[in-house]
């Protein structure tokens, strides 16, 4: 872990950098498209009153001056399938949204939406020796969490501490300064292929980019798509995308669990395009401008040109009533959304003290989806969109671009990590004291 | 779509999803050279540097022969000629109004060129300069009129007074400027007359001396300046009034005042000495002085001042 602490470190370091220089890209990888916004960071309240965006969730120290979005290429079920093709789109967006912003950017703040995510709840205590908890402290008691075996090839994605307690008083967000004689601390961690995450780096190091940041997708689009008071009283936020439907659950302002269910819109896609034996993009536009899960009597009649362009007359000239592709879609729909309630069971939803669902991401644009959801996962259900921010597009407002939304929010205000407090000096590996000390023999 | 497909064979279409569709990511090069021309330093090369080296190295090898500089030269100074000869900047005749022959003439010996001439050849300032030393020019002004006309406008100096020292006589005009020389008094016999040393510098306050010395105007000669300090008035018959540093005109107003009362001045008095204003003082002269002293008994003076011994007479 102490290899990750450093790299995470360096990637802190490295947006840190970002944001003194004023520039970062935001790169959401997605398995339908590929997002990516520039945003300029001007300090705070420089655009404040424009645009009608007030200073909504401290987010107003930036604006998206360039954005883009185009067809992903070579992903499937969230995760890298094809390098070159993949690199090929990255370069594609990048360059659209570099043209449109006028400036270069070198560091980009990528996102994970794959990668089989498996969320750890962690614990960990230590004495106070002083009676009274300082940084050393905390950086000690997040050292002191006893870490599970991840399995072989894991990354570390996120590790937040979520909830400090001094002796008997817990849901501490800030244990500083405290008195008490132990000081326990309630740990999320959540983990990802490390083959996935490394191709993912590869991929943008081979656009000339540097990773100043990654973060798993659900995370992104909770934070852009949750408002506030959701996040402070427990919400989940589901967020259907192409490759793989993910699922975060928030309380008090912090992920205290992630998912994903690995399956997608583009599941949807194919159901169509095998069911009604089109090809992929048209099966895509029936989907999009005429799917549905509610059918209704009129439906029946509300016929639909297939089209086609396979040159043959009959088969181009098929129509289909919107009811034969809802009732394609239907069942497809519900499989998610029962995966999705299987995912909120195994975390113990039901016992959280708020139900609020918050559905995101292009999926949840179906038509009637809240209500399906609403039979399925309970009945606190909205649609949610991401947060305004500011000099973002409108087209670029709809849900399916909450996770780049929320990249942005996450590289503005991160939340704190475990790697951005201080090792204790007593967890430094003995083996770079002894190299020092070679270091001084051999050179004295 | 096509409307009507025609199926018959060898007419059938190729469809456009046949062919693989162009795809719109640019190419590594394309996008490395797009992301460097996105640096400030490189379009700062390509869109200044660049250019103003070019432009820089062609002038210098083209200037670099010296037929080419030589030619070049002539042509900008050719080029310079054939506007300034133009007929429009010509200058045929030069008008003077306001000024005397002499004047007018000393102004035409100053035009540095010979008319007609380009009026780029003709340093208007320069030539204004000039005229203003002569002293008898107040203000002049120069200036080239349409139709090809040099129109001075000259104001001349107005003598006021008149202004014997060392050297001669010379005219002042009211600020104490020389105007010009005179030969003798006689030139002029309507200006007044001043002398002395540092006269010039008094002018303004000598014109009021004479303005206020009206009554006895017809008898005064003139007023000497004393030690660059005060005046004094000269009466014909050798008088004299003694004038203050400070305060003349009402020490004159004083004296005239007690000539019209007492008709002091008709009398047998040389010098009124009002240098103190609180006490005038007066020098009689040598018949009065005389009578006065046969009234009590005493021996005359004679001419210079000394008693007269009745045994030499």
């Amino acid at each position: 872990m102490a290899e990750l602490y450093q790299t995470q470190r360096a990637m802190r370091n490295m947006r840190r950098a970002a944001l003194q220089r004023g520039v970062i890209g935001i790169l959401d990888i997605g398995t339908s498209k590929i997002a990516c916004l520039v945003l300029r960071f001007d300090g705070t309240g420089t655009f404040r009153e424009t645009d009608g965006v007030g200073p909504m969730a401290g987010q107003v120290n930036f604006r998206v001056i360039g954005a883009a979005s185009t067809r992903s290429r070579g992903m499937r079920r969230g995760e890298i399938e094809t390098m070159a093709e993949t690199e090929r789109a990255i370069r594609t967006v990048v360059a659209a949204a570099q043209k449109l912003a006028g400036v270069r950017i070198d560091h980009v703040i990528a996102c994970m939406s794959g990668g089989r995510p498996s969320s750890y709840g962690l614990a960990g205590e230590t004495p106070l020796a002083q009676g009274k908890v300082d940084d050393h402290d905390v950086a000690k008691v997040l050292a002191a969490c006893d870490v599970p075996d991840f399995g072989r090839g894991r990354e570390v994605l996120h590790a937040q501490p979520v909830n400090f307690a001094v002796d008997n008083r817990s849901g501490l967000a800030d244990p500083r300064e405290h008195l008490g004689n132990k000081l326990f601390c309630d740990m999320h961690v959540l983990t990802v292929d490390g083959d996935a995450i490394g191709n993912l780096v590869h991929c943008i190091r081979r656009c000339d980019l540097e990773l100043a940041g990654i973060a798993s997708a659900p995370y992104a689009s909770a934070r852009a798509s949750l408002v506030e008071d959701e996040q402070e009283l427990g919400a989940a936020c589901i967020d259907f995308g192409g490759g793989g439907t993910g699922v975060s659950i928030f309380v008090r302002k912090h992920m205290i669990f992630s998912d994903h269910v690995a399956i997608g819109g583009n599941l949807i896609t194919q159901d169509i395009a095998q069911g009604l034996r089109v090809s992929l993009p048209v099966a895509e536009r029936l989907k999009t401008l005429s799917g549905g899960v509610e059918a209704t009597g009129r439906d029946d009649r509300d016929m639909i040109d297939i089209g086609g362009d396979t040159g043959d007359w009959e088969a181009d000239r098929r129509q289909v009533s919107r009811a034969d592709v809802i009732a394609i879609m239907r069942p497809r729909v519900e499989e998610i959304l029962e995966g999705v309630r299987g995912v909120l069971d195994a975390a113990g939803f039901d016992y959280m003290p708020s139900q609020q669902i918050v559905l995101t991401g292009g999926g949840s644009q179906i038509p009637g989806l809240d209500g399906l959801a609403a039979r399925i996962l309970g009945p606190n259900i909205r649609c949610g969109r991401p947060l305004r921010i500011d000099g973002l597009s409108h087209q670029l407002t709809d849900p399916s671009f909450s996770s780049a939304v929320g990249l942005a929010l996450f590289a503005a205000h991160p939340q704190d990590e475990w790697w951005d407090f201080e090792t204790p000096a007593d967890a430094y590996p003995a083996r770079s004291f002894k190299r020092a000390y070679r270091w001084f023999k051999s050179n004295w | 779509m096509p409307v009507v497909i025609d199926h018959r064979p060898g007419k059938q279409q190729t469809h456009d999803t046949a062919r693989p569709r162009r795809d719109p990511a640019p190419s590594r090069l394309k996008y490395r050279l797009q992301r460097m021309w996105l640096r400030p330093l490189w379009r700062r090369v390509a869109r200044i540097g660049a250019p103003a080296f070019l432009a820089a190295m062609i002038g210098g090898l083209w200037l670099s022969d010296e037929d080419r500089r030589a030619a070049l030269t002539d042509n900008i100074a050719r080029a310079v000629d054939s506007v300034q000869n133009r007929e429009e900047f010509q200058v045929r005749e030069m008008q003077v109004e306001g000024a005397s022959p002499v004047v007018e003439r000393a102004l035409k010996a100053m035009l540095p060129v010979d008319l007609p001439a380009s009026s780029f050849d003709i340093d208007l300032p320069a030539l204004r300069l000039q005229v203003m030393q002569l002293d008898a020019v107040d203000t002049i002004d120069l200036r080239v009129k349409p139709g090809g006309i040099l129109s001075a406008v000259v104001t001349e100096r107005q003598p006021a007074l008149l202004w014997r020292h060392a050297r001669g006589i010379e005219m002042l005009d009211e600020d104490g400027h020389r105007v010009a020389g005179v030969t003798s008094r006689e030139v002029r016999p309507d200006l007044p007359l001043v002398s002395g040393e540092g006269a010039e510098e008094a002018t303004p306050e000598a014109l009021q001396l004479f303005d206020a010395a009206g009554p006895i105007l017809p008898r005064v000669r003139g007023l000497v300046r004393r030690g660059e300090r005060r005046w004094d008035l000269v009466l014909d018959q050798g008088q004299r009034i003694m004038l203050p540093a400070q305060g003349a005109l009402v020490a004159l107003e004083a004296a005239i005042a007690m000539d019209r009362a007492q008709d002091l001045l008709a009398r047998d008095i040389t010098v009124v000495d009002l240098r103190d204003p609180k006490r005038p003082v007066l020098r009689l002269g040598i018949d009065a002085r005389n009578t006065i002293r046969t009234a009590r008994g005493q021996p005359p003076l004679g001419p210079d001042g000394r008693i007269l011994q009745d045994n030499e007479g």
